[in-house]
């Protein structure tokens, strides 16, 4: 194995099914129902998909997900506006825990 | 379609990424046919000569090309519109608005048939010496079809050029302002998008909407409908595909968005594609490819009428960009 991650292994994902398909058969139905059109749209869910793939960095989901977008019409500065939006919320998320380091440091400090 | 594709479409189309299979053996494995319909409209391809070189140009079109239409066949055309009985004569090129005597053929052509739509790509028709050609057509009630591939400068400089957008933009606005895209005028505005690269366009729908609403924000320019088209995979946009590695994955791409039911409403089944010879193609790409009308080199001169119903068309593999998704009608 030369990598963790192969681009190739992307379009196997359906393999995933091969020793429990009833469980990856419920999982590919509900993740269609949910990217498909709702109150969100097609187009603002894969802008949403790309942002959590960022946030959870895993490369198939930003392959799959850059194109998907590309493929719903946005543009790379959409696109980018949304992988601010992961940076700013996981930044966010250590920052904020930033009020409990306070809270430790002022309940051990004179 | 969602961005893993996961949802057993692997299994379904038979497609794997090293395993594409012809467009004709896709017709065979779905049990489809490519023959006629009645055929209603004549596309009518002025030539090469364009002011931009778009790089998704399935005809290399550009600034450079000097094959356009002459004023003889021009004539010949407009006599063969006229007695085949055709509904629309659909004028494109490369750019049609710097053909000499495309007041003519127009002009010749709204006497010869319904409706006559005419495409632009929003820069060569506002070059001041062409204005007067945007005036014609609208005292001649000519459809204009005009491209725009996004709503956003990046995209659309991307793929026809620096400063496109902007000058669209303005020419979209002279259009509004002469009454095109109008509520009322019966001035018909229609754009078309092609994607800024290797993936396919987004529903037609759904742009539809977002176009409407960007450009009204933004410009205030109002349009009556908006088509959304795959790019085909041939002149330039090939040579691209090819330099940049994508050839392989999109025609993967286009084949396994194949959608049988898209292939009872692809245009080569109602049009036929005259070029500036006077030659006939069943559409403007296997014109680009040089494959003629049922396989056989016909003249504008020696037909008569449309080609008949039931009449059988060559296929290749570009005609996947016309069956991917929700067709190329």
């Amino acid at each position: 194995m030369s990598s963790y991650y192969n681009p190739d292994d992307l379009p196997r994902f359906p393999e995933i099914g091969k020793d429990a398909p009833e469980l990856a058969g419920k999982f590919f139905e509900y993740y269609g129902a949910v990217m498909a059109e709702g109150e969100l749209s097609a187009r603002e869910k894969s802008l949403i998909a790309l942002a959590v793939a960022h946030a959870v960095q895993c490369p198939y989901c930003i392959d799959a997900y850059a194109k998907e977008c590309l493929e719903q019409g946005s543009n790379t500065a959409e696109m980018t506006e949304a992988v601010h939006v992961a940076a700013a919320i996981r930044g966010g998320a250590s920052l904020v825990h930033g009020v409990q380091m306070r809270n430790v440091a002022e309940r051990l400090s004179l | 379609m969602n961005g893993y594709d996961c949802a057993g479409d692997e299994l379904n189309n038979g497609v794997s990424p090293n395993v594409r299979a012809g467009f004709g053996q896709s017709l065979v494995r779905h049990g489809l046919r490519l023959e006629r319909d009645p055929t209603h409209t004549l596309q009518i391809n002025t030539g090469l000569l364009c002011n931009q070189a778009c790089k998704h140009c399935h005809l290399e079109a550009g600034p450079a090309r000097t094959e356009i239409m002459g004023r003889a066949t021009m004539d010949q055309v407009a006599d063969y519109a006229a007695r085949g009985g055709f509904q629309t004569a659909d004028v494109t090129g490369g750019a049609p608005e710097m053909v000499p005597g495309i007041d003519h053929l127009l002009t010749r052509l709204v006497g010869a048939v319904p409706r006559v739509m005419f495409r632009s790509n929003l820069t060569a028709i506002r070059d001041t010496a062409r204005e007067h050609l945007g005036q014609l057509c609208r005292e001649l009630k000519v459809v204009l079809v005009a491209s725009l591939p996004a709503t956003h400068a990046s995209q659309t400089d991307a793929q026809r050029g620096g400063g496109v957008m902007d000058t669209s933009v303005g020419t979209l606005q002279w259009l509004n302002s002469l009454g095109y895209g109008q509520a009322g005028t019966g001035l018909e505005l229609h754009l078309v998008s092609n994607p800024a690269g290797a993936f396919l366009p987004p529903g037609q729908d759904r742009a539809e909407e977002r176009y409407r609403r960007d450009l009204q924000r933004k410009w205030g320019i109002v349009f009556n409908q908006l088509y959304t088209f795959a790019n085909v995979p041939l002149g330039r946009f090939k040579t691209w595909l090819d330099s940049s590695g994508n050839y392989d994955p999109y025609m993967d791409r286009l084949a396994k968005a194949f959608n049988p039911a898209a292939v009872a409403g692809v245009m080569c089944r109602t049009m036929v594609s005259v070029d500036w010879n006077g030659e006939l193609h069943d559409c403007d790409f296997h014109l680009a490819k040089g494959i003629p009308l049922s396989g056989v080199r016909w003249h504008v001169t020696e037909l008569q009428g449309p080609p008949a119903t039931g009449k059988s068309i060559p296929v290749a593999d570009h005609c996947y960009a016309c069956t991917a998704g929700a067709g190329f009608t």
